[in-house]
């Protein structure tokens, strides 16, 4: 068992003016899972790139054997022929072919330059098996859901005939049953001899499924942990950040005052079925100082309450009153929504938060621009001021405020977009998965920026899908099933066990 | 040591940027030396002015559009349909030009709320709404002139097209003085600002450009601004197009640079799904965009008629290519979020001076395509090329105007970002 499959060794990969990856060292040995742990930009997916061929082997220094053989990739197509697969988290499928044709794209089963449909489907069919998903292969893909979509790119992933197979956070969006599917293929795959390395922030998981963990933190290795020696969740955390994490939330005193936002009996339709309530009937409130969490399993209609409420962006034939200081107020857009003091950080920061081609100081000015309006124009030196005082203020890890947000860490990239709405002054934020594919150090920053905001006397609300998460910064909790507000629980009387009770509580 | 290695690596890293720029001086260069000298003199100079304006007026509109994402295919039709208009309201029906003027741009604005209506609020995507208004317009533009052109138009009209300022020497001087007035001036207006701002900056402890960059630039264009008026002044003085052009240029780039409108339309073409949850009117912000356009399609279509002094059937046609060929050449995007109206004037000064320099080299429409076509191609390979290394903004970001503030807070971070900026630290 202690043969290792892979052995990279002495790996230094520099940019210009960096260097991402120095002397990185990694062996994994056959037939494990190997996990690998670090802040988002400690070079993870670097080290994953130089593997998997993507960066071609003569722009870094060092060297990779494979099965004993070293490695010259000088690109993807190289490193799939050794059986080396990488999946990542952005899923590489085309929505609008089938599942078969996805998992054949780039490798068609052909025979003269005539796609062979039977043996297509077919074999799609027995891959489909091996991951235990029970799909038709001609299923087109955007009619599966995530969860199915990752275990089709790892079906994928087995008609390469693959030996090393490498998941870069391969659960990132996946609800925990999906997750927890996906966790027991990688065993399963595990039993049939494909070696894994998995690329994780949840240390759950690593724990669940991993027989060894490399620490990797600033482009350099820190420590490789095996099972046999013991993995401690504690010791992964220091590693990662390089300092003892005493808690993984910081210290509130909590000073809750009076109700500031209320919503009632707010309904939403779905979009386009008409038949379906996304929401029903919620009533929520929240008051000074305090922050209130949203917990619920995938569907239950958290984000789509937030959004239908935010200026109406989601959903139709949406009913109901939002009251502020009690007094009904009108959100039927972004900018009344705005105007009245609402702000909506999104969990999906990419595609609904930022302008990823613009620098930071243009980002955090977008909700607020029109403050910075001096006798019609824009004043861009105070513009700059205000973001590199955020900048300062919300340790934004950037050269400048000129930097263009796109290169910027996940973490870095959520202050900036908390950044925006803390520059637009609202009374009430709504916090979508705040710490949504961040690193464990960066998440404790973003613990801190939600305790101050409610120490000023903001009025929080904040949706998560980790209620570790929820039950370490709130004050007060609502779960939700199925559209419907199924239980409201003190800080007190919450645990994960309850709050379950009440997220699985679907009523009638 | 260190600051001037600092300095040379600011400098490589900005000649990059500025690199359609030095294109185009190239350009001129090695025609002005094939056609031995006659290019840059002075009546072929006012010449290329002239001829370009209104190509010059449909870019800024075009690359505001760009960069909003979308695309606009009518503007010449609208062009040669404006011209019509223009030839019935004064030709047919004698209406005086500080009438018809104002006329034409209100059925502009008009055209552009049609497609706007369209394209914002009705969802259909611009390449189909303009499209169709390409020959809708054009077939417009027959039936109002009922497929013959109109003529003659008076003087006052005309002198939009090819017309100059008053000569104040009387025609006795060697130098037309008003012009360098005029262009003395505005250099020395533009010296003054820069420097102005940059004193801000300083002051502020805002980023700022090293002080060689600095120098060498400002110096550089105060020299072009000057041998520009020198060249002018030489022959017959200021255009009145070139005066119509510099004002639309200054205000449509501090509008892009410092005006919410603009700062809206950048944010709608870098991500349509975040402006939005900004509280950008994103319909309202296309709606006007397209307005805008038809204004200046309207503007370029009557400084066209003018200048030809006849409203033709086929008035304007293919100019919709000329102007989407500038805003690409000068760096916009083709996904939109990226460019400047600066560096459209720069893009369609490129394709203006290969015209009129393969014209005067006497090569006919045959290679003059090809190159132009090898040009646009190239240029936008460039760009991607570059973009591809550095993941930065277009080449003709460096060229944005600013109003407060000097270029440097714009200008990309480009060499020391190769990587996450966390993986630096």
């Amino acid at each position: 068992m202690q043969t290792p499959i892979l052995s990279m060794r002495g790996i230094t990969k520099t940019f210009p003016g960096v260097k991402a990856l120095q002397d990185v060292n990694l062996d994994v040995n056959r037939g494990e899972v190997h996990a690998i742990c670090g802040e988002n930009g400690a070079g993870k997916s670097t080290l994953m790139k130089v593997l998997s061929g993507v960066y071609p082997h003569s722009s870094f220094e060092g060297e990779i054997l494979f099965e004993g053989e070293p490695c010259h990739f000088s690109n993807i197509t190289d490193s799939e022929k050794r059986g080396i697969v990488i999946i990542h988290q952005e899923l590489a499928l085309s929505p609008y072919l089938s599942i078969a044709e996805n998992i054949y794209l780039g490798n068609e089963q052909a025979s003269r330059g005539w796609v062979d449909w039977q043996k297509t489907n077919l074999e799609a069919s027995k891959l489909l098996a091996r991951v235990g998903l029970s799909e038709n292969p001609a299923t087109p893909i955007q009619h599966i859901t995530v969860g199915k979509q990752q275990l089709v790119e790892i079906a994928k992933a087995l008609s390469k005939q693959v030996k090393l197979l490498i998941l870069d956070e391969p659960t990132a969006a996946l609800n925990d049953e999906d997750s927890g599917h996906l966790l027991d293929l990688i065993l399963h795959l595990k039993g049939q001899g494909v070696t894994s390395i998995i690329i994780s922030h949840k240390l759950n998981e690593i724990r669940r499924v991993a027989d060894a963990v490399t620490i990797i933190r600033d482009g350099k290795t820190i420590e490789t942990l095996r099972l046999e020696h013991g993995i401690s969740q504690e010791r992964i955390i220091r590693g990662m950040v390089g300092r003892d994490l005493e808690s993984l939330y910081p210290d509130r005193d909590p000073q809750i005052g009076e109700e500031v936002l209320r919503i009632e009996d707010w309904s939403v339709q779905h979009p386009q079925d008409s038949t379906r309530m996304v929401v029903q009937n919620a009533t929520i409130t929240v008051r000074k100082g305090e922050v209130v969490g949203l917990a619920g399993l995938m569907g239950a209609g958290r984000t789509e309450l937030a959004m239908s409420v935010f200026g109406r962006t989601y959903g139709h034939a949406t009913s109901g009153r939002v009251l502020k200081n009690g007094r009904e107020i009108n959100t039927t857009t972004v900018p009344h929504a705005i105007e009245n003091g609402l702000a909506y950080a999104t969990e999906d920061r990419k595609h609904y938060g930022l302008n990823l081609i613009e620098d930071i100081q243009r980002n955090v000015s977008m909700a607020g621009l029109r403050k910075l309006v001096k006798r019609g124009w824009v004043d861009r030196n105070q513009e700059t001021l205000v973001a590199e005082g955020y900048r300062k203020s919300m340790n934004i890890k950037a050269p400048s405020v000129a930097a263009v947000v796109g290169k910027l860490s996940g973490g870095n990239q959520q202050k900036v977009v908390l950044s925006k709405w803390m520059f637009s002054d609202p009374e009430v934020l709504i916090l979508d998965e705040p710490t949504r594919g961040i690193d464990v150090g960066a998440k404790y920053e973003i613990y801190s920026i939600i305790a101050t905001l409610a120490a000023q006397g903001k009025a929080i609300i904040v949706i998560s899908s980790e209620l570790p998460e929820l039950l370490g910064i709130c004050d007060r909790i609502y779960t939700l099933a199925a559209g419907r507000v199924t239980g409201e629980v003190p800080i007190e009387q919450a645990t994960q066990e309850t709050l379950m009770h009440y997220m699985t509580q679907e009523k009638e | 040591m260190s600051a001037l290695r600092e300095s040379l690596g600011f400098l490589a890293n900005r000649l990059r940027q500025v690199g359609i720029f030095v294109a185009l001086i190239l350009i001129v260069l090695l025609l002005q030396g094939l056609t031995d000298g006659i290019l840059l003199q002075p009546q072929n100079v006012t010449n290329l002015v002239v001829q370009n304006s209104y190509i010059l007026i449909l870019a800024i509109g075009m690359v505001m559009v760009i960069i909003a994402g979308h695309i606009d295919l009518s503007v010449g039709s609208i062009a040669g349909f404006i011209g019509a208009v223009a030839g019935v309201m004064i030709v047919h029906w004698g209406w005086s030009w500080w009438v018809a003027i104002p006329a034409c741009l209100l059925v502009g604005a008009l055209v552009g709320a049609w497609q706007g209506y369209w394209i914002a609020y009705v969802g259909i995507p611009a390449f189909i709404v303009t499209l169709a208004g390409m020959l809708i317009f054009r077939g417009l533009t027959l039936i109002t002139l009922k497929n013959q052109q109109i003529t003659p138009f008076p003087d006052e009209l005309r002198a939009l097209g090819g017309g100059f300022l008053p000569d104040i020497s009387g025609g006795t001087s060697v130098l037309e003085w008003l012009t360098v007035i005029l262009g003395v001036g505005a250099t020395a207006a533009f010296l003054v600002q820069e420097v102005r701002q940059r004193r801000i900056r300083l002051k502020f402890n805002l980023e700022n450009e090293p002080p060689a960059w600095f120098f060498t630039k400002i110096g550089f264009s105060a020299l072009l601004m000057l041998v520009m008026t020198f060249l002018l002044a030489s022959y017959r003085g200021t255009p009145i197009v070139l005066v119509v052009l510099a004002v639309l240029v200054v205000g449509y780039s501090a509008v892009m640079a410092n005006s919410v409108f603009g700062r809206h339309i950048y944010a709608l073409g870098g991500n349509l799904h975040a402006a939005e949850l900004s509280g950008v009117k994103t319909r309202g912000v296309t709606f006007r965009l397209f307005v805008n356009m038809g204004v200046l399609s309207a503007l370029a279509g009557l400084i066209f008629t003018a200048r030809l002094n006849s409203a033709q059937p086929a008035g304007g046609t293919g100019f919709e290519l000329d102007a989407i060929a500038a805003a690409f050449i000068g760096g916009a995007a083709v996904q939109g979020g990226i460019g400047t109206v600066a560096g459209a004037m720069i893009g369609g000064l490129i394709m203006g001076v290969l015209n009129n320099g393969m014209s005067i080299l006497g090569l006919g429409t045959d290679y003059q395509q090809l190159i132009k076509g090898m040009v646009l191609l190239l240029a936008v390979a460039f760009d991607i090329f570059n973009k591809n290394r550095s993941g930065a903004g277009g080449v003709g970001k460096w060229f944005t105007f600013r109003r407060r503030t000097s270029p440097s807070a714009d200008s990309r971070p480009v060499a020391e970002e190769k990587e996450p900026v966390a993986a630096a630290k």
